[in-house]
């Protein structure tokens, strides 16, 4: 009967406690990953709209092409203009 | 009475009901925090999943767009080197940026290693667009050998006296403005007339004609 009763004082006076600190680092730690990750979620979706531009890259690369022909063909021009330094 | 009611069974039940509540309530806790987690990494993998999917193609593009531009680049410093010559190119360059010339060319590495000519001190832009067009612009006339034609601190007048232009070679002594004013050295007398009803002209003499 003693021993029961010191078990019970165990249980209550050590197991008890220890499972809810043990229980309360866990749920804290979880807690605290909820804002990181709706920050990393708003990020990457910043990101993205950030990157709805990149389809414009394909109108400058139209461009870069149509400046530089036209580069060329003043290029060619002045070649047949104006004389060789040498 | 009550206490002695309590046996030590009792107290164990109680203490085991108190561990599972606060195994279920810390439990359940953490279930919907990692359930949030799990939202938010959904939301961040879709994100991250459209990065992926828009900038697959930019590679590419900016290669294609690297190698127009490099090809430009290509041209225009032969183009340059072919008619200028590779020095006056380096100063021709250094000229509109300066500083330009400790990067030189980069298609022609011995171009760093030249000193580069003070183009851009001694011709205005203008004057040299002029030079490189056409034989007969009036730089053609000057002597390259001589001495800066260009004044740097006051290059303005410097390079207006290249051109043979009277426009830029006033008389040196013309005659003065005017002063006006009440504070004037010559005052002059206001007329009487200036102002009053223009005097008719008899009328036998209008009528004779």
């Amino acid at each position: 009967m003693t021993l029961w009763w010191i078990g019970d004082a165990v249980l209550l006076v050590v197991v008890l406690p220890v499972v809810v600190y043990l229980l309360h680092g866990v749920l804290s730690a979880s807690r605290s990953i909820v804002p990181s990750v709706r920050g990393i979620a708003a990020t990457a979706a910043a990101g993205s709209k950030d990157l709805d531009a990149a389809a414009l890259l394909l109108t400058t690369q139209s461009q870069v092409e149509q400046t530089v022909a036209g580069v060329a063909n003043y290029g060619g021009s002045l070649d047949v203009i104006i004389d060789d330094a040498e | 009475m009550v206490v002695l009611a309590i046996g030590p069974g009792t107290v164990t039940v109680v203490a085991l009901l108190l561990i599972v509540l606060a195994l279920v309530y810390y439990l359940v806790s953490t279930i919907l925090a990692l359930s949030a987690i799990t939202s938010g990494l959904d939301e961040a993998i879709a994100s991250v999943t459209e990065i992926v999917e828009k900038s697959a193609p930019v590679n590419d593009v900016v290669d294609s767009i690297n190698g127009q531009l490099d090809a430009g680049v290509d041209l225009l410093e032969g183009l340059l080197v072919k008619k200028a010559g590779l020095v006056d190119a380096v100063g021709l360059v250094d000229g509109l940026y300066p500083g330009a010339a400790a990067a030189g060319f980069r298609n022609f590495p011995e171009s760093t290693s030249i000193e580069a000519p003070r183009i851009s001190e001694v011709y205005t832009k203008g004057t040299l667009t002029l030079a490189r067009l056409g034989r007969e612009a009036p730089i053609a006339a000057a002597n390259p050998a001589g001495p800066v034609l260009r004044n740097v601190e006051g290059g303005s007048l410097a390079a207006r006296l290249l051109y043979p232009s009277v426009r830029h070679t006033a008389p040196p002594e013309l005659p003065r403005s005017p002063v006006i004013g009440t504070d004037a050295p010559v005052q002059y007398e206001q007329r009487d007339d200036i102002g009053a009803p223009r005097k008719r002209l008899p009328a036998s003499r209008v009528g004779g004609g």
